[in-house]
């Protein structure tokens, strides 16, 4: 079965190319059928090739599939393979099983829109492309597939390209994608020539990282940061993170699958499979580690001022994201990940329960607008509610497990910090705030929908809820693949995960590598010791939660008329955060108006003054030269005959010197 | 009595005399038929320097030649008489010097 991998993303292509080349032709039905179940056909693959997977021992876990060679250069080699491990496996399980689900779902929520063929067939390009960022085997398959995402990034998030604001929002998200892309491509270019120094010219995974300790620190560390600036952007972190609010401008669906679940997580992915290079890269791991928990707490506070229930879900999965940073940069890389597949789950789920109310409402999306929804379309309450407690750290269920590994480990591992703990446990905090304002606002309340819509909101039908439902368990038992030690469980995911993250053989020979490698493994013993202070610190998290979830209460359902004198209070403050702490605005003045101060410069002294003056310059003196040289041309066949006669003569008075001189 | 042959510089001397005398026709007539008639005697003073260097080396080469270049200039009397008759039609003179559209 293993030897198979190359169906999982073949079946994603294969509907891109029927929906994209013969949809038309073949209908809307057809279509309806060709997109989902060719994701569906990819995860059932991931299914068996994971069962097949776990059959083996643990330090067997790792197989490649060489499809075929694509770029053969002198002693360089690249080729089209697929690499499936634990890590790659896991990633390839969450990206089709969630898009399975939320294919389904768009089958409904984009029924009567006019680009619905047009939508699948980017959809399913995008799960594609998806599969080959996660099952590469190589740096530069992978750099395709974050590639090929940023692309159906893009054209889905101006999927409604008539709008402006869409187009527009798809056109920041590329650029500033593309300013991440660059960091990637040359952390890429250093890799390959810096390891080419000791003549191993490869870009391949299994050789990269077995050769890793011949490089020396500083170039693992500029590598590393290289990387990392790249996941940035794709990830949408400080400071690249402007483009993923605005991306909200796609389709409900596409938001959910691209810009929460899986896209977006790339970079994690990224930094988990690049583990043993940035375990030798301490300061590296301390930006990641620092990038994400800044992240997480700006957003977050972000998220307390926003009244577009999109918007407030963007910022918390920045927000997210950035634990997940964390989470991978204190060096807990199974954590990141369990967080990573968590979240794709809850916040899947709440993007989706998010559409639901946006169909319900006809399309509105301002929170202010909304209230008291929960008895008219209980379905989706209900499912969002549990996202809502999931995301919130409420025991029990997925994003109490991996959150709390997260901030465990924040604060205990080798590369933890008090102070990164803290912050990260202030904006799980505030989460739980903004999270649950968000369904306050929406579900509970007294109504404030426009008249002319109450009258009609209806549920969703059942092709847009059964994914609903689907979503909401697995948010709910998606975290006991992880409990930890401390509560009595196994931690299946950490103990799936380490013959890929826990340090590699070949490495222990390097300083930095070895210490963690000997934290990992006294991490075990340890843990009679500090399991007291694990449990505290669960205590105390929840108990955070617990203190925003109270104050969303008292804001919203207790006391409605509170935000409006707080906000009145603090004015200036308010404002600041209301429109996001002007970082677009500064990031306009910066880079936009300065790059274009900078091309008009260019165009008008470079362009129009250098390569337009040599060009015409050259034009006007051929002009004149070839004015003077037609004189020659007399017209007169005598004046020709005569230069014929001169130049016969020339050469006979040549050889005559030549016959008498030498 | 016997008159010694005449010796091949003669003829050499001969034939330059007569390319010389057609280069400054042709350079210097405005009539067409007269420039045309100069290169034909440039082409017999060659010819005749050919006749010159067989005779002398021995060699049945230079005859050959003199064969193509009488040949040759009979098609181009034959082309250049027709062009001449065709340019007097058009323009009414044969002088070379007011035949000059191709210029600047």
């Amino acid at each position: 079965m293993l030897d198979y991998v190359w169906l999982v993303p073949l079946f994603p292509a294969t509907g891109f190319i029927l929906n994209g080349l013969f949809g038309r032709r073949l209908g809307k039905k057809a279509v309806s059928w060709i997109g989902p179940s060719a994701i569906g056909l990819a995860f059932f693959t991931s299914i068996l090739i994971f069962f097949e997977l776990l059959k083996r021992t643990p330090s067997e876990r790792l197989f490649e599939k060489i499809i075929f060679d694509w770029v053969v250069s002198g002693s360089f080699h690249t080729v089209i393979g697929y690499q499936i491990d634990p890590l790659s496996i896991l990633m390839a399980l969450v990206v089709t099983g969630v898009s399975f689900f939320i294919h389904i779902y768009s089958v409904g929520y984009m029924h009567d829109d006019p680009g619905y063929i047009r939508y699948f067939a980017y959809l399913n390009l995008f799960v594609f492309m998806m599969l080959n960022l996660v099952l590469a085997n190589n740096f530069l398959l992978m750099f395709v597939g974050w590639e090929g995402v940023g692309l159906c990034s893009y054209l889905l998030i101006g999927f409604w390209f008539e709008k402006d604001s869409a187009s527009n929002a798809g056109k920041k998200a590329f650029v500033v994608n593309r300013v991440g892309d660059f960091g990637f491509l040359l952390g890429m270019f250093l890799l390959f020539t810096s390891l080419g120094k000791h003549g191993i010219w490869t870009l391949d995974f299994t050789e990269v990282f077995s050769n890793a300790n011949k490089l020396d620190t500083a170039t693992v560390t500029a590598i590393t940061i290289l990387l990392f600036i790249g996941a940035c952007g794709k990830s949408a972190q400080i400071p690249l993170y402007v483009w993923l609010p605005d991306a909200m401008e796609g389709p409900t669906p596409v938001s959910s699958l691209i810009h929460a679940a899986t896209m977006v997580t790339a970079g994690v992915y990224m930094v988990a499979r690049c583990n043993v290079l940035y375990s030798m890269a301490p300061l590296s791991m301390a930006i990641v580690a620092m990038i994400g928990v800044a992240t997480a707490i700006f957003t977050a506070s972000i998220g307390f001022c926003q009244n577009d229930i999109k918007k407030v879900l963007a910022y918390s999965t920045i927000s997210q994201l950035g634990y997940m940073f964390l989470g991978v940069g204190v060096g807990a890389y199974s954590a990141g990940i369990f967080h990573l597949m968590t979240h794709a789950f809850f916040k899947g789920l709440l993007f989706l329960g998010a559409g639901s109310v946006m169909h319900a409402l006809s399309g509105e999306l301002d929170m202010r607008k909304m209230g008291a929804l929960r008895k008219k379309i209980p379905i989706t309450f209900w499912t969002f509610f549990i996202a809502t407690l999931a995301i919130a750290g409420i025991p029990g269920l997925s994003g109490f497990f991996s959150k709390d590994e997260i901030l465990w480990q924040a604060f205990s591992s080798s590369h933890g910090h008090f102070l990164l703990w803290l912050v990260a446990a202030v904006a799980a905090g505030m989460t739980a705030f903004y999270m649950f304002r968000a369904l306050f606002l929406t579900f509970f309340g007294e109504s404030r929908v426009d008249p002319h819509v109450a009258h009609h909101i209806h549920e969703s039908p059942r092709i847009m809820t059964i994914p609903l439902i689907i979503l909401a368990v697995l948010s709910v038992i998606g975290g006991y693949v992880g409990v930890p030690h401390v509560l009595g469980g196994a931690n299946h995911i950490h103990e799936f995960l380490a013959p890929v993250v826990g340090g590699s053989e070949a490495l222990k020979g390097h300083a930095a590598v070895s210490l963690i490698a000997q934290a990992w493994a006294s991490g075990g013993e340890s843990s009679a010791h500090s399991a007291a202070l694990e449990l505290l610190m669960m205590v105390i998290s929840v108990i955070i939660a617990l203190i925003g979830i109270g104050m969303a209460y008292l804001f919203y359902i207790k006391n409605p008329a509170l935000p409006k004198l707080m906000a009145e209070r603090w004015k200036g403050l308010y404002t600041l955060v209301a429109n996001k702490y002007y970082v677009d605005e500064i990031y306009q003045v910066l880079f936009v108006n300065s790059i274009k101060k900078l091309g008009v410069g260019l165009w008008k002294g470079f362009d129009d003054f250098v390569i337009d003056g040599t060009v015409n310059g050259i034009a006007i003196l051929i002009g004149w030269i070839s004015g003077v040289m037609r004189r020659v041309q007399t017209g007169l066949v005598q004046n020709y005959a005569f230069s014929m006669i001169v130049g016969g003569l020339i050469l006979i008075l040549y050889y005559i010197v030549r016959v008498l001189f030498y | 009595m016997t008159i010694p042959p005449v010796p091949p510089a003669f003829y050499l001397v001969l034939s330059g005399i007569l390319f010389t005398i057609g280069v400054i026709g042709a350079l210097t007539r405005r009539n067409a038929i007269v420039v045309f008639m100069c290169i034909e005697l440039m082409l017999n003073s060659v010819n005749l320097s050919f006749i010159t260097f067989s005779r002398f080396l021995q060699s049945i080469e230079g005859v050959l030649f003199a064969f193509f270049v009488i040949a040759v200039a009979a098609a181009e009397a034959s082309v250049g008489l027709a062009i001449f008759v065709m340019l007097y039609r058009s323009r009414e003179t044969i002088n070379v010097d007011e035949v000059n559209l191709l210029k600047w």
